[in-house]
């Protein structure tokens, strides 16, 4: 079963996580959990470095066997670099996804929008929930 | 949702449980990949419980299904089995099954979950219009099914099998105690492999099920879930029905064609011979992915600008490493080698048209 969730950074209730860079910049990714409930992830989708995205909008594609699901940006930014050893390795968020599994990084446009995700400790009760 | 006698079992080893045409079945146990590949390179095992069975009986039983499915069953001998279709009146398919002739005058029907009800009454309708002696019966609720597949599925079975499983040949059964409990076991299955499906009593079949758990044990084997069947099956280049087949598509349309007799009279044979007189527009054609991305199951199929048809199942194939899916589309694209695209989330990415099947097991 997943660990606590890393509480350097915080959460999205759609189960992705983000991680200030404190230099205006923010990496993003999936949560275990979500990579424990996709299990098998065989294909990932990076956007394109340039794109914009708006908070709660589709930001890639995580794709496992059976499932199709959309990684949905936790605050609105420009994608400035993307993890491109998914490509190659998208087992990567399986083994890794709070670290070598990260997904893009942003140029934050509104770091106040960080105010409305969930803290670690918040976010596991959140997990906590769904699985009961 | 229905649940078949093995439901506690699946929950009990934590799968993950789906709706599977109103069944409660599991999807998979730890992961699709993990299932997959050990059915290639081991074995597992399989509830298989909520497909259907039909028992006909009687001196004209054989006469019943030569009449009501497509293909020739007049050479049939005793513990065979043989793969035939059961048409519409339009020459549609409603269910692929398969025939086991347990005696002159007595056969077993192995039909889809889905259309276990459709094909009973197809094949009662047409007992009562031509007046054949004989009888159904849906056993269906009574009878339990496991499917045991992979290349170590013969030494496991046979730990707990009295008959000598090396002289079953594909596609042959016997009827043969499993751990001490009436079986019938056959050489056969739907994932590319060697390997068995084997039928007894809906109340033992979790006493079949726990005995094979033991005795795969030490011989890599796991219980897989129809996430695994179905990328499994999909290697193998082998339809699913309802997904890649509709009672709107023909035997010709899929790669059917040899599962009909041209030569004998039976149900459907009026409307499969004009639409084969029309010509058949579309087909389903294998594809394996060149460009990047998974095709799925809905995904238009492309040809330059021109939708040609579309992917009726697609997947991440574990044993290829690579995209694969199968596709209806128009008849002059489904040569191998074709360049085709398939459009993935408003974005067009290429593929080309391959042979079925996709995977052969190594002899």
């Amino acid at each position: 079963m997943s660990k606590t969730s890393p509480a350097d950074r915080l959460y999205s209730k759609d189960h992705e996580w983000i991680k200030n860079n404190g230099d205006g910049t923010a990496m993003i990714g999936i949560t275990d959990y979500a990579q424990e409930m996709l299990t098998d992830i065989v294909f990932v989708e990076l956007p394109a470095v340039g794109k914009k995205v708006a908070q709660g909008e589709p930001v890639a594609v995580v794709e496992s066997v059976k499932s199709v699901s959309d990684v949905y940006a936790p605050v609105s930014g420009e994608v400035i670099a993307v993890n491109q050893a998914l490509e190659e390795t998208p087992e990567l968020i399986n083994r890794d996804a709070f670290g070598e599994g990260w997904i893009a990084k942003l140029k934050l446009e509104n770091p106040n929008e960080m105010t409305s995700l969930l803290s670690a400790a918040d976010y596991d009760r959140l997990i906590q929930e769904e699985k009961h | 949702m229905k649940k078949t006698p093995l439901y506690e079992k699946h929950a009990a080893l934590g799968a993950k449980i789906i709706d599977f045409g109103g069944w409660a079945m599991p999807v998979q146990y730890t992961n699709v990949i993990e299932e997959h590949k050990a059915t290639r390179t081991a074995s597992a095992l399989f509830d298989i419980c909520h497909m259907g069975e039909i028992e006909v009986r009687g001196p004209q039983a054989a006469d019943l299904l030569q009449f009501a499915l497509t293909r020739d069953l007049s050479g049939q001998k005793t513990g065979q089995v043989k793969l035939s279709a059961l048409l519409n009146d339009r020459g549609g398919i409603i269910d692929d099954l398969t025939v086991y002739k347990m005696a002159d005058d007595f056969f077993m029907l192995v039909t889809n979950a889905t259309t276990q009800e459709a094909d009973f009454q197809r094949i009662q309708a047409i007992l009562d219009q031509k007046k054949f002696n004989c009888r159904m019966e849906d056993i269906s609720g009574k009878t339990g099914k496991l499917d045991l597949q992979g290349p170590r599925a013969e030494e496991i079975l046979q730990i707990l099998a009295d008959a000598d499983l090396k002289s079953i040949r594909f596609y042959h059964f016997v009827e043969s105690p499993v751990a001490g409990i009436p079986a019938i076991i056959s050489r056969s299955g739907y994932t590319g492999e060697d390997g068995f499906e084997i039928y007894a009593a809906a109340e033992k079949i979790s006493l079949i099920w726990d005995a094979m758990i033991g005795a795969g044990r030490t011989s890599g084997m796991k219980p897989a879930g129809l996430g695994a069947r179905d990328t499994l099956r999909l290697e193998a280049g082998m339809m699913l029905n309802g997904q890649d087949m509709t009672q709107d598509m023909s035997p010709l349309e899929v790669p059917y064609g040899w599962l009909v007799d041209w030569d004998k009279d039976f149900a459907g044979k009026t409307g499969l011979v004009s639409l084969r007189d029309r010509g058949i527009a579309k087909k389903i054609a294998g594809l394996e992915m060149t460009g990047r991305g998974i095709a799925r199951h809905g995904y238009a199929v492309k040809s330059g600008d021109k939708e040609i048809g579309m992917v009726t199942s697609g997947t991440f194939a574990p044993t290829l490493n690579k995209a694969v899916a199968l596709a209806f589309i128009d008849t002059e694209f489904t040569a191998p080698d074709t360049e085709v695209s398939v459009v993935i989330r408003n974005t067009e990415s290429a593929a080309r048209v391959v042979k079925l099947p996709f995977y052969k097991r190594p002899k």
